[in-house]
């Protein structure tokens, strides 16, 4: 804009009526852009300072736990029992807890949600696909306590009548609705990512007599591979950060297993047990939530930079 | 407009011709009643003013337009020497596109290696043996005229070449399918001049084995390269003839208007 301005002054071209009112209107717009700036330099500001903000209040509290713990006994430990009178400290099985019920649904929503993306995007006629879309996006808005008491009262007895002798609390129930949870979520960000893929290159594909299945494996997939992967971070990084399904269906007590059919606690779901109230504020089981809690936002900050990075690599590509 | 002297204009043997063509996008009546000769193994210069139908005519060749709803051809569309009629809905889509390739106005290569966008068409007909894919893929590079700058790097992704090197990548890519005909869309449009001299070099040594239809928007190049020219005017195809007459003696108004520039 300064450039255009500059080339009028100097060029001096008497044919614009306009060029005095342009120019004195050049203080009043460059101000008020400025002041626009300024609002979205706020706004932009406000959300990198409430993340900081949550970081360093995490990490003050997490101090003070770790005045009494040891990192090493925190981060290895097999044990956590902070109820107990010799209260131990280890977060192995909250972290085992978070990873199992994580990883089961993600077995369900990677391959459903990569399913119902390659098929919204490339094999649905596109009045079916508007018509699909809003249930997904329904789905995804579900409260999550209702998929929390869905898994309980209803895939858990199921599950019971194939599993003989499965306790009422258990990861795997909790992880497959958490699964069904992000379905959407997954779905949403692998489509978008294959829309992305611009006409010109399934034309080609098509062109050379490649199948409707064939262009959708061979070009738009390798072409929208990054995005696809970011989906998939990303819905992980949900999993793990998920509360109220964890919490009800899989049970809040830690238990160091890998075995999906066992209850166990997550860390979120150690989180809000604590944060109800079982422990007295200020002790060093309160305490601990911090600490698990800035194992949490690491854990979910490494995915979503990930899941943010892969994303922009497809629109660099294109 | 005299029909059946298009045809008889062309002192080859046909290798595809349109017959009372007539294509619609929904209710927009885009060709109408074209009757263009295809002659075998020569190039066929498609010309004519912006948004005429030269890419909706040229597209109708490989039945492009099935990829979308609400598309509708109606007359022939004849390809030679079986003589059948290739918009028929009884006739595979898949079938006339492995016959007949296209190279696009912008190069789109896959996100691929160099080797796998000029294998693709291989590929697709389900050829896995490595031997012949490599024997196929060299012939057509060498046929791109790309061969020597690209062989020791057959494994690099193809996004990586320059913007001429990837159309002689989609024209590799195309050779490698040996098609019967191949459509160039504007093929050079978006190339420099150095690229674009070096496409128009390919496209001549391409047709003594390939039957070339191209669609450009540069009068010198359709006059360079081609040997018969269809100038087309809001979906009608006004004048049909061989290069060298269309551009020195035009027998419509409209054509000479068009190619002395003094149009609209
Ligand atoms: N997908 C489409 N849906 C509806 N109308 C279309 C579509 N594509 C093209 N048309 C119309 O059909 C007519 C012919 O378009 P076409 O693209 O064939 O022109 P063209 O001669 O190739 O032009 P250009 O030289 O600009 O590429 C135009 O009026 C255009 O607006
Ligand atoms: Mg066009």
């Amino acid at each position: 804009m300064s450039d255009a301005m500059t080339a009028t002054e100097t060029g001096g071209s008497p044919s614009s009526l306009y060029l005095d009112r342009i120019r004195t209107m050049r203080h009043v717009r460059n101000g008020k852009e400025r002041v626009i700036e300024a609002i979205l330099f706020v706004a932009a500001f406000c959300a990198v300072a409430v993340t900081v903000a949550i970081v360093a209040i995490l990490l003050y509290e997490a101090s003070t736990f770790f005045a009494h713990v040891s990192l090493v006994e925190f981060l290895t430990g097999t044990e956590w029992t902070p109820l107990f009178e010799r209260a131990s400290y280890g977060m192995l099985p909250l972290l085992v807890g978070t990873v199992v019920t994580s990883f089961i649904a993600f077995v369900v929503a990677g391959p459903l949600g990569f399913l119902i993306a390659m098929y919204l995007s490339e094999f649905a006629p596109p009045k079916l696909a508007e018509v699909l879309k809003p249930f997904l996006e329904l789905l995804a808005g579900v409260p999550t306590i209702v998929y929390g008491y869905f898994a309980l009262l209803f895939v858990t007895p199921l599950l019971q009548k194939i599993i003989p002798g499965l306790p009422g609390f258990n990861m795997l129930s909790a992880g497959l609705v958490m699964g069904l949870m992000i379905v959407p979520y997954v779905a949403s960000v692998a489509e978008d990512a294959m829309r992305a893929v611009p006409m010109a290159l399934r034309e080609g594909s098509y062109a050379m007599g490649a199948t409707r299945f064939q262009t959708a494996m061979w070009v738009v997939l390798p072409a929208s591979f990054s995005g696809v992967m970011a989906a998939f971070v990303l819905g992980i990084s949900r999993a793990v950060g998920e509360t109220m399904i964890v919490a009800i269906a899989a049970g809040q007590q830690p238990n160091f297993t890998f075995d999906p059919r066992e209850p166990a606690a997550t860390i979120t779901a150690y989180i809000v047990q604590v944060a109800m109230g079982d422990l007295p504020h200020g002790s060093i089981g309160y305490q601990s939530i911090f600490a698990v809690g800035l194992v949490l936002v690491v854990i979910t900050l490494v995915f979503n930079l990930i899941g943010q990075m892969l994303r922009r690599r497809i629109r660099e590509v294109y | 407009m005299s029909e059946q002297n298009n045809a008889t204009i062309v002192s080859e043997p046909l290798k595809a011709e349109t017959r009372k063509f007539n294509f619609y996008y929904g209710d927009n009546h885009a060709l109408k009643n074209v009757d263009l000769p295809v002659a075998e193994r020569m190039v066929t210069a498609l010309i004519g003013p912006s948004g005429c139908g030269k890419s909706t005519l040229l597209r109708s060749f490989n039945r492009m337009h099935d990829l979308y709803p609400g598309n509708r051809y109606e007359g022939e569309i004849r390809l030679y020497p079986d003589d059948v009629n290739l918009v028929s809905p009884a006739v595979d889509p898949i079938e006339i596109r492995m016959r007949i390739s296209m190279v696009f106005q912008k190069p789109n290569p896959f996100p691929k290696t160099i080797f796998e966008n000029v294998a693709y068409g291989l590929m697709v007909r389900g050829e896995k043996r490595r031997s012949v894919l490599e024997e196929k893929v060299e012939e057509a590079l060498r046929g791109a005229a790309l061969w020597e700058e690209v062989k020791d790097r057959l494994d690099d992704l193809a996004f990586n070449l320059s913007g001429g090197q990837q159309q002689r990548l989609c024209i590799a890519r195309a050779l490698a399918a040996d098609p019967e005909i191949i459509l160039f869309d504007e093929p050079t449009s978006a190339l420099d001049p150095i690229a674009t001299a070096s496409i128009e070099e390919l496209i001549a040594e391409i047709k003594e084995k390939v039957t070339i239809l191209i669609v450009t928007h540069n009068m010198q190049q359709a006059a360079r390269i081609s040997d018969y020219t269809a100038f087309m005017y809001l979906g009608e195809l006004v004048e049909f003839g061989r290069t060298d007459e269309l551009f020195v003696r035009p027998r419509k108004k409209q054509t000479e208007d068009y190619i002395t520039g003094r149009f609209g």
